[in-house]
């Protein structure tokens, strides 16, 4: 038998839809479970990758510098690396807020919009700087394959992931490619 | 015999005048396209009916069919240059569908559906272009215009009111209003106008329709473009050629 292939993910400036959507492919995670482990993944709670990963599914775009970090890294161990949902893929509904200048977005946020009280704003060493506009991921590194859509169907999911473990190119029929 | 062309290797018969665009939807070849529509005189501007005819790259939309061309038209080679331009589309707007309320009925969408595009390859520009709501019934979206002047057309040519222009050049084109303050607010233009109904993207929305389709069972959920636009757009061509 051959060995499993070792799969990952990541979520950086995304809402978890794409993780969900992933879930949703149901029962079949079973048939994905016989030829396939997971490392570095919010659903296992491992938080650094192993030295070898097959599969590296990145959901979300870069918001802040620690999206940027987390990125680097995971490119650095996964073979393969896949931008899976529109933030990743073009920056999503998070890139809603690059016309807006940054200073304006956190002054609403924080200070004079509607509803905030006790208005100041965020600052600790723990937080992560915010870049001035959100940026999907094929800006900072590499991508080899893209799964368009808000999040992309669980079909969508399960054909490129079962194409792959077959020893398939993967490729997406018009009716799996969806941007919404 | 009538004069026919080539297109694939398969013969299509034409009328004198035709384009190779006409000529291919009236024998029901879909030749992707973004700027054209069939109603209007053509425009020629986003390249995206480009096809190879006797060895030379034209736009079908712009180039009358003469006797014996040759036309290569579904290559693997052409259709990854459409991707291309469609690409380039993509990153020269906002064109973040999850948001916009045209997605499911917005033919760069779903010419970018039908030519396989999965990503936009190319860096972002996420452009700031200034959107004006002042139109009680019509917004505009400057972000995702992909200036195919198809309501330029329109406005000049069906309403007779001239309202839209492109102004500016290369990266600072933008569509402009024709009215002393700039606004749509202060134009004549109205929602049954056909210059608000034509914008093949979510540039020029009617309000308040928003979300009469649910999504899934809007028009490209349920068709490609090809199918769509050969059922849709009938070739008026005689009136035009008179
Ligand atoms: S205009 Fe079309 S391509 Fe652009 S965001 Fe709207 S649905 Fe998407
Ligand atoms: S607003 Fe719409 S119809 Fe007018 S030029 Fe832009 S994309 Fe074309
Ligand atoms: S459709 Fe021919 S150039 Fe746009």
């Amino acid at each position: 038998m051959t060995e499993k292939l070792t799969v990952a993910t990541t979520s950086l400036a995304g809402c978890f839809g794409c993780h969900m959507s992933f879930l949703d492919i149901d029962e079949r995670i079973l048939a994905l479970a016989e030829v396939a482990s997971f490392d570095r993944s919010p659903l296992t709670d491992i938080k650094h990758c192993g030295d070898k990963v097959d599969l590296g599914l990145v959901e979300g775009g870069l918001c802040n510098a620690e999206n940027v970090h987390t990125l680097r890294e995971f490119r650095k161990h996964c073979r393969i690396l896949v931008a899976v949902g529109a933030c990743a893929i073009n920056g999503g509904l998070p890139a809603l807020r690059n016309h807006i200048p940054l200073e304006e977005c956190l002054d609403e946020s924080y200070l004079n919009g509607i509803g905030v009280e006790n208005p100041q704003m965020p600052n600790d060493i723990e937080l992560p700087l915010l870049l001035n506009k959100v940026h999907p991921i094929h800006e900072v590194v590499k991508v080899d394959y893209f799964l368009p859509g808000c999040p992309p169907s669980a079909d969508t999911i399960w054909k490129f992931l079962s194409d792959l473990a077959a020893g398939r190119e993967p490729s997406l029929p018009r009716e799996l490619i969806h941007y919404d | 015999m009538k004069p026919s062309i080539q297109i694939d290797g398969k013969p299509i018969p034409f009328a004198e005048g035709q384009t190779i665009m006409e000529a291919a939807t009236a024998a029901g070849v879909y030749i992707p396209h973004l700027c054209h529509n069939p109603e209007f005189e053509p425009h020629g501007s986003c390249k995206l009916c480009t096809v190879r005819v006797n060895g030379r790259n034209c736009s079908a939309c712009t180039f009358p069919a003469a006797d014996g061309q040759e036309v290569l038209n579904d290559t693997a080679e052409l259709n990854e240059l459409r991707r291309t331009i469609t690409e380039l589309l993509f990153v020269e707007g906002n064109h973040l569908c999850p948001s916009c309320e045209k997605s499911g009925n917005c033919q760069l969408q779903a010419a970018a559906y039908f030519l396989g595009m999965v990503d936009a390859h190319f860096p972002f520009f996420y452009p700031a272009r200034e959107l004006d709501g002042s139109h009680p019934d019509i917004l505009l979206d400057r972000d995702r215009c992909i200036f195919c002047e198809l309501c330029v057309r329109a406005s000049r040519d069906v309403d007779g009111k001239n309202v839209f222009a492109i102004g500016g050049r290369g990266i600072d084109s933008r569509l402009i209003v024709n009215s002393p303050s700039g606004r749509l607010a202060d134009t004549p233009v109205a929602a049954t106008d056909k210059a608000a109904q034509v914008c093949p993207v979510g540039a020029i929305l009617v309000k308040r329709r928003g979300f009469e389709i649910p999504i899934g069972e809007r028009i490209y959920d349920r068709h490609t473009i090809a199918e769509e636009s050969l059922e849709r757009e009938e070739p008026i061509v005689e009136s035009r050629h008179d």
